[in-house]
């Protein structure tokens, strides 16, 4: 076993020991919220889909409070630069879950910022490429990574129409218990997946955007604000065109 | 027709084991590479999150792409009972072993965490091109190793010719299977065509000759042993053939793309505003891997001679190089329409704004770890000859042609 492996494994052993989640197989979770709590073991199903509205309307430009607040929560920001390293090469190495965009329409000039993370694609071109089955799709609509799997390939990033995900590219020193990180593995958004299977239900950069700009919630549910404000306002998917049913929306672009 | 003979390659001990040391040593600095890399991360390498994959991925699809090429030499004396191939077909199924074992070992190598290559054979998820890709490699090694076996031994000889067929079909969907890594990313304009796998074959052809062409001519040489001009001419007109075939796959390639509007940006970006991509698609995709190897085969004075041969074989490799870095760098270094009809000004996250490309530059270690797979493949294949009866004793024109005393 390798020195990752064994890092990778200690984890795993400390979350399950720390009753957070633990992931059984693809798409079934053992939840035990605390040790005082009866264990509550649930996979997840597919009663509920987490998807996203963004107005970008309410984006401000040059705004960075949902990168700030993503990199925080998911350890991002933990993430040094190796020593030695040249400064705007690891600009472009250093993983990155959501950023923001500013777009010009190129007839009108009309200029829009937005918000991009991964999509959270019903037909993911990720998981489908994947070899080993490391990208994956549960059944409430999240595309994750299983990480102890994940041979780093990057076909994935290959094929990922929307750039979402980022290589590790330098070992990590320091990260968060519920988002293991490792060298050579791939990783992208996963709509804050610790938050919502602890029973929270909102992500952390929509709770960190003061302009709104953000709905989140389960698709599924016709009561949900996300599923309320799809009907009120016209949104689309980015490259409709690919057919890939994202779970993230935008209106306004 | 005299019968032919085949015998280990004979040249003397020191030479060869100077020869096995110098390419041990590339194998060895490929490997330092490797720990370098692996022990610090993919930061040491150019590579990022935008070009993801990079100068090892070159080299490696280089010589899968030309491993299942090399094995045409075998195919067209089993497959289409052409005599004059006979005696080629067992170095030529050589090379397509030792061709894929040095790109797959480069593949391997590169990944985040070769170390898990076990979760890789055990995990697998059939929706995938590339888990399907590896049967396909394995499969091929086992058919094309059976088929050397049933090549040198006369008991099977009644087997030979079902196995070299199965040999040549698997080879045909390997290729295509390689080149349909390409075509299933079907978010970057530069891999959504059709027709990349059918080009992906023929660029195999062209390849796997060449590779092939060098190693029969420079192991004869140094072993004293002859090549007739009939072998040769057949081999560097066939070359020819396949160089030509590379060059009017390129012309539709690019004009099918030129005819779909959505391609244009695409389009100019290789052909005229690619910088480095622009220069390479021209000067050696185009020129040295295609148009110069023509030139030189069908010269009338040129083609005739050994070195011209040489020179042709040389040209297609490095072509060869230069179109698979556009194909797999150029086609990453373009930034993906993710927003048809608009354009990014601004980016927190590199999606080329303005529609810049992305950059990228090899380091050195990547560049070795490349390289040191070209070494691969030569070692294991001077060993084998070394220790098995590949190599015919002679190929001059009275062994090669029956016919040949007659004209
Ligand atoms: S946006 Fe990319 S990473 Fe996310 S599910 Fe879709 S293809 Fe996968
Ligand atoms: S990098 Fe990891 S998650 Fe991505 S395709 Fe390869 S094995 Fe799958
Ligand atoms: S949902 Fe969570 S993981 Fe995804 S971009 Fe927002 S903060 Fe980051």
């Amino acid at each position: 076993m390798s020195k990752l492996e064994q890092e990778g494994r200690r984890e795993f052993l400390k979350k399950a020991a720390a009753g957070t989640v633990v992931t059984l197989a693809p798409g079934v979770m053992l939840h035990s919220l605390s040790a005082e709590a009866a264990p509550r073991t649930e996979p997840v199903t597919g009663k509920v889909r987490w998807g996203m509205l963004i107005d970008a309307n309410k984006c401000a430009e040059g705004c960075n409070d949902c990168v700030a607040a993503c990199d925080k929560e998911n350890g991002l920001n933990l993430v040094d630069m190796p020593e030695g390293a040249d400064e705007s090469l690891w600009e472009r190495q250093r993983p990155r879950w959501i950023r923001q965009i500013t777009l010009k329409d190129n007839l009108t000039g009309r200029l829009t910022s937005l918000p991009m993370m991964c999509q959270h694609c019903e037909e993911p071109p990720c998981a489908d490429v994947c070899p080993t089955g490391a990208s994956f799709r549960r059944a409430d609509g999240i595309v994750m990574v299983d990480r102890h799997i994940c041979i780093g390939c990057r076909y994935c990033m290959m094929a990922c129409p929307y750039k979402a995900r980022s290589f590790i590219h330098a070992e990590v020193a320091e990260k968060l218990t519920h988002t293991p990180r490792g060298k050579g593995c791939v990783e992208s958004c996963n709509f804050c997946v610790h938050r919502l299977d602890n029973g929270q239900t909102t992500t952390a950069c929509q709770d960190a955007c003061k302009h709104q700009a953000i709905i989140f919630g389960d698709l599924n549910d016709p009561q949900s604000a996300v599923s309320q404000a799809l009907k009120k306002y016209p949104s689309v998917a980015i490259r409709d065109d690919l057919k890939l049913n994202p779970g993230v929306r935008y209106s306004n672009i | 027709m005299k019968k032919i003979h085949f015998s280990e390659w004979g040249i003397d001990s020191p030479r060869y084991w100077g020869m096995l040391a110098l390419l041990g040593a590339f194998v060895a600095v490929a490997g330092l590479s490797v720990l370098y890399m692996e022990h610090n991360g993919h930061w040491v390498t150019g590579m990022t999150n935008q070009i993801v994959w990079g100068m090892p991925h070159v080299f490696a699809i280089f010589l899968i792409v030309a491993a299942s090429g090399a094995l045409n030499v075998a195919s067209i004396g089993t497959a289409f009972d052409k005599k004059v191939y006979k005696p080629l077909g067992r170095l030529s199924a050589l090379l397509a072993i030792t061709l894929l074992a040095g790109g797959l070992a480069v593949l391997v190598l590169d990944l985040g965490q070769p170390g898990r290559l076990l979760i890789a054979m055990t995990h697998y998820n059939f929706k995938s091109i590339f888990a399907w890709n590896i049967y396909l490699y394995m499969g091929f090694m086992a058919v094309v190793a059976l088929y050397i076996w049933f090549m040198m031994d006369w008991r099977m000889n009644k087997y030979y010719k079902p196995v070299g067929i199965l040999a040549f079909l698997w080879r045909i969907i390997l290729t295509t299977g390689t080149g349909s890594i390409f075509g299933f990313i079907v978010a970057r304009q530069g891999y959504d065509a059709a027709i990349l796998a059918p080009m992906f074959v023929i660029m195999s052809f062209a390849y796997g000759l060449a590779v092939y062409i060098l190693v029969l001519m420079f192991t004869f040489k140094v072993d004293g042993r002859e090549i007739g001009d009939v072998v040769l001419r057949r081999l560097k007109n066939l070359l020819g053939v396949f160089a030509a075939a590379v060059f009017y796959f390129t012309l539709v390639y690019h004009l099918t793309n030129l005819y779909g509007t959505e391609n244009h940006a695409y389009e100019a970006f290789i052909l005229r505003d690619g910088g480095i991509y622009t220069l390479l698609f021209w000067g050696g995709w185009v020129f040295v891997g295609c148009l110069l190897p023509i030139g030189i085969v069908y010269h009338p004075a040129l083609g005739k001679t050994r070195g011209g041969i040489i020179a042709a074989a040389t040209a297609v490799i490095l072509g060869g190089l230069a179109t698979v870095y556009v194909i797999v760098i150029g086609g990453q270094a373009f930034p993906m329409a993710i927003f048809p009809g608009k354009t990014i000004v601004a980016s927190g996250f590199f999606d080329g704004v303005n529609g810049q490309p992305f950059l990228y530059s090899p380091t050195l270690a990547e560049t070795l770890l490349g390289i040191g797979g070209i070494a691969l493949t030569l070692l294991l294949t001077f060993i084998a000859i070394r220790v098995l009866r590949f190599l015919p004793t002679s190929l001059a024109n009275e062994v090669a042609d029956p016919h040949y005393a007659k004209s």
